[in-house]
């Protein structure tokens, strides 16, 4: 027996004399989503890829995977009789000979690009943040699985139409891959199907590109998305938002509408940069010949900084029972990457080794109050951003007019030096920020009206902060250094787990030695007492309107 | 909370339970008590009217918009043609671009106008207030941890898994070989036959009296031909004998270039044992980095220096393709080559070290 009758429950109605669906629906319905533009990132990531599936499906109705050696005849005249593989002439005929299929082709390909900056902004949103702290670090590590999954989707789709351009960036990937001791010469054989190039290449990367990699990517999506769900989402604090409540809009109907309008915006801007801004016009390159290479050759962004580590590595190359080991391809091609992502990955439970702290988190951090976390992760985009711009140093050598080796060197050198600079750099600044916010909870904010005393003393008037505004920049924790407590209990006997709380202590004091703290209670009111008789005073500002509807 | 109704230990509190009220006092250490979630400012859409019926406007004008402009869309896909009157013709790569930019932008933008006009419906006029709900610890609570973990122990101890150690280690062996099979399956996703993958490396089509021919054009080169200064593509004439199909020729392609530089002979620094590797200053190098494998192709005449455009690896041809700077490790491989009885060059023999990278079993 059902209250609901027509419309929507009848839907609603069926649906749950057959799966309970109302007692679910009940308790979602209006969930509640924060918002925050900072949020916005992981949505465009993921509406992104629908789009690169949907367009992706497009292209598979005239796309030929194979490698099979044709004469060209079709519709492009200046490559008439040309000899290409099928995949290289389909991609001609997909770009000249279907209506909207370059549309397509460059919404795919600019879709992929935007897949993978905005998955990258979300990573770093969620690290500077701290939105990857328990309970959340199972989603952080789908996360990076996705970035890594991503790149892959990516490099393989790059690779299919079999121009000038994914030949020579398959190159390379077969000479990182030789470098490998032991086996390396064997991993190339079976990928290519023997030697270099091979005419098999294409046809197996086309399942993992269109089959294997979206699957697992679909499949990491929606566990990310259902974690996020049950765990709810984190929110900034604030007045009444707090580690045991979420605040925000509720999904039916605000966020729905929201979300859902977001995801035709993303797509609309991605068919604009499509129809506006060329793409890979491979037409242009020609197909892949092994021994013809364009200068200023350069792969898509998200691969750039590999190629950089590849260019700026100076050449090392050693023996061991006279085999050759080619540290100068190892360590970007293969050692990099790990480097990168082990940490990357780990990073939570790092943190937590560091800080000792196992509690849950749902309340966001200000990137300024975990000066170190932040100086970390503000390092890290410098170091990408010097291999990025190496893989570059040829484009960069050109428009500075200076020698391509005089930027090879200095990245060789700055890639060492900057990004401990930019840590020590963005820690201060951290720092500085925290200590305005500091003055400005205990004296107020600067008017910038100078008054003269009648001693003839000049001071500025400072005006007091409403309580929501002071309280915006005290709702943070507190976060002191642990202390490792005696090495021996009060009866002298040693604490067998001193050696280890003393090195987890000098940890937490690299993260919060030098935070400079907010000020207590103690302090605000004796500044306030000092200073400015209309401060405000904690707790005792009825005018406050409190927090119910 | 159970393990069977999971659901609600995140989820459906009512929101009024959820309301939080401010502190009469800031929490111990902290100097501002919390104020409690304010009120949301009214919007313009709430207070008055004639702003509502405003908003409602733009909403539906830019959902008509997007209407219009798939209408466009369609007009487009018609009207602007790409296919040639006659194929013989071929496609004119403006029509492309036009009909690419008008699909584009008429779809783009009522895509764009879709989502616009549902945020702008969301923001201006959905009436939704902020809500706020509990959140509650993840942990389940230790009665149903313990509950959980008695029934895993349960099942364990019925199936015997401890004790029965036979049937355990047959099972733990059986599986541990699983993935074998699997791998071997990809077994043929390499070659059989031909040696090696490392031996197929050692040897390209270069051999004794091959003939070396210009690349593209594949004639054959005489060494008087060649001025002082200059590079030329070549290949070995063997090449033109491989079948057109079947991946031969491009597997060939990516190992037997050559690049013949032609210079004084006082100012090539020879080796030794290179001493009658080149005719009078022409000199014939591998065309394939040694760094990572892209076709090399800078020259720079005056200092004889050739670089890779890839890595920027850069090699001296006057002193036997030594590497002067770049990642790559070692010197590229020089052809040596002689003139024959018509006065044309070929190759005295194959390379005599592999060309392109280094792997693992290219010894010193």
């Amino acid at each position: 027996m059902s209250t609901i009758v027509n419309g929507a429950g009848k839907v609603v109605d069926f649906v749950d004399q057959r799966i309970t669906a109302s007692n679910w629906l009940k308790r979602n319905i209006r969930k509640v989503f924060p918002d925050h533009w900072s949020f916005l990132l992981g949505e465009i990531a993921l509406f992104s890829f629908i789009l690169i599936l949907l367009s992706g499906v497009f292209l598979t109705f005239w796309f030929k995977p194979s490698m099979a050696h044709i004469a060209y005849e079709g519709a492009y005249v200046p490559m008439r009789g040309v000899g290409m593989s099928e995949a290289y002439a389909s991609t001609l005929e997909l770009s000249f000979e279907v209506r909207g299929g370059l549309l397509m082709r460059q919404v795919h390909h600019w879709g992929a690009l935007v897949f993978l900056a905005a998955m990258s902004a979300h990573m770093l949103r969620i690290f500077f943040t701290g939105a990857f702290r328990k309970p959340r670090e199972i989603n952080w590590l789908i996360g990076v699985t996705l970035l890594v999954l991503g790149v892959a989707a990516g490099f393989t789709g790059y690779s299919l139409p079999d121009d000038l351009l994914s030949g020579t960036g398959l190159r390379i990937i077969e000479g990182g891959m030789l470098a490998i001791p032991i086996v390396g010469t064997y991993l190339s054989s079976f990928l290519f199907g023997g030697e270099y190039p091979g005419d098999d290449i294409v046809a197996r990367l086309y399942p993992l590109h269109i089959l294997l990699i979206p699957g697992l990517i679909i499949a990491l999506v929606t566990a990310h998305l259902m974690i996020l769900w049950y765990q709810k989402h984190t929110h900034w604090g604030g007045p009444g938002k707090t580690n045991h409540n979420v605040a925000g809009a509720p999904f039916f109907p605000i966020y729905v509408a929201k979300a859902g309008g977001f995801q035709f915006i993303v797509m609309g801007v991605i068919v604009l940069l499509a129809a506006t801004i060329q793409i890979n016009p491979v037409w242009l390159w020609g197909p892949y010949d092994p021994s013809v290479v364009s200068a200023g050759t350069q792969p898509d962004w998200y691969v750039g900084f590999l190629d950089g580590a590849l260019r700026v590595m100076p050449p090392w190359e050693f023996y061991i029972f006279d085999r050759p080991i080619t540290m100068s391809v190892l360590i970007p091609a293969v050692i990099l990457p790990g480097l990168i992502l082990t940490p990357l990955a780990l990073y939570p439970w790092l943190e937590q080794k560091a800080t000792g702290d196992t509690r849950e988190h749902h309340v966001l951090d200000r990137p300024r109050n975990v000066p170190v976390r932040t100086g970390i992760g503000v390092a890290f985009i410098v170091f990408y951003i010097l291999l990025w711009i190496a893989g570059g140093n040829d484009f960069f050598a050109t428009i500075l007019e200076i020698p391509v080796n005089w930027i090879t060197w200095s990245i060789r050198i700055g890639i060492f030096a900057l990004p401990p600079l930019a840590f020590w750099l963005t820690k201060r600044i951290c720092l500085g920020l925290e200590r305005r916010d500091r003055d400005k909870v205990m004296h107020g904010r600067e008017t910038g009206i100078v008054m003269v005393s009648p001693d003839g003393e000049f001071s500025e008037l400072h005006a007091p902060l409403s309580q929501a505004d002071a309280y915006q920049l005290t709702w943070h924790e507190r976060q002191l250094p642990s202390d490792p407590g005696p090495a021996t209990d009060a009866n002298g006997i040693p604490n067998p787990n001193y050696r280890a709380k003393r090195v987890q202590a000098k940890l937490s004091r690299f993260y919060f030695g030098d935070v400079v703290q907010k000020p207590t209670r103690e302090e605000v009111e004796a500044a306030h007492h000092n200073g400015h008789h209309d401060a405000v005073e904690a707790g005792h500002r009825d005018e406050i309107t409190s927090g119910q509807q | 909370m159970s393990a069977n109704n999971e659901h609600n230990s995140g989820h459906g509190e009512s929101e009024e339970i959820a309301r939080r009220e401010p502190d009469e006092v800031a929490a111990v250490g902290d100097p501002i008590a919390d104020p409690g979630l304010h009120h949301n400012d009214e919007r313009l859409t709430d207070v008055d009217p004639k702003a509502g019926r405003r908003a409602e406007r733009q909403v539906a004008g830019m959902f008509t918009l997007a209407s219009l402009l798939m209408v466009g869309f369609i007009v487009a896909y018609v009207a602007i043609g790409i296919h040639p009157d006659d194929p013989e013709n071929g496609v004119d790569i403006g029509n492309v671009q036009v009909s690419n930019l008008a699909l584009g932008l008429t779809l783009g933008l009522a895509l764009l106008l879709v989502g616009a006009g549902a945020v702008q419906w969301a923001r201006s006029l959905m009436t939704s207030p902020e809500v706020v709900h509990e959140r509650h610890e993840l942990r389940s609570d230790d009665e149903t941890r313990q509950a959980t973990l008695d029934d895993w122990n349960t099942g364990v101890e019925e199936t015997g898994f401890g004790r029965r150690k036979m049937i355990r280690n047959s099972l733990l062996g059986a599986l541990a070989l699983l993935p074998l099979p699997a791998v071997l399956l990809l077994r043929d996703m390499g070659p059989n036959t031909g040696g090696t993958p490392a031996e197929r490396k050692e040897h390209t089509i270069w051999a004794e009296g091959v003939r070396i021919l210009t690349d593209v054009t594949f004639m054959p080169i005489r060494a008087a031909d060649l001025e002082v200064g200059s590079l030329v593509n070549a290949m070995p004439a063997t090449f033109e004998e491989l079948p057109e199909h079947g991946p031969e020729r491009i597997n060939e392609r990516a190992k037997s270039p050559v690049m013949l530089v032609r210079m004084l002979p006082d100012e090539i620094h020879v080796a030794e044992g290179r001493e009658n590797w080149h005719v009078d200053g022409i000199l014939a190098y591998s065309k394939i980095c040694t760094h990572v494998g892209c076709p090399i192709s800078l020259y720079e005449q005056t200092t004889h220096h050739m670089l890779c455009p890839c890595h920027q690896s850069t090699f001296d041809l006057a002193d036997n393709g030594k590497v002067i700077f770049g990642p790559a490790t070692r010197s590229l491989p020089q052809l040596p080559i002689a003139v024959d009885d018509e006065g044309y060059l070929i190759a005295q023999s194959d390379f005599t070290e592999p060309v392109g990278p280094s792997y693992w079993e290219r010894t010193r």
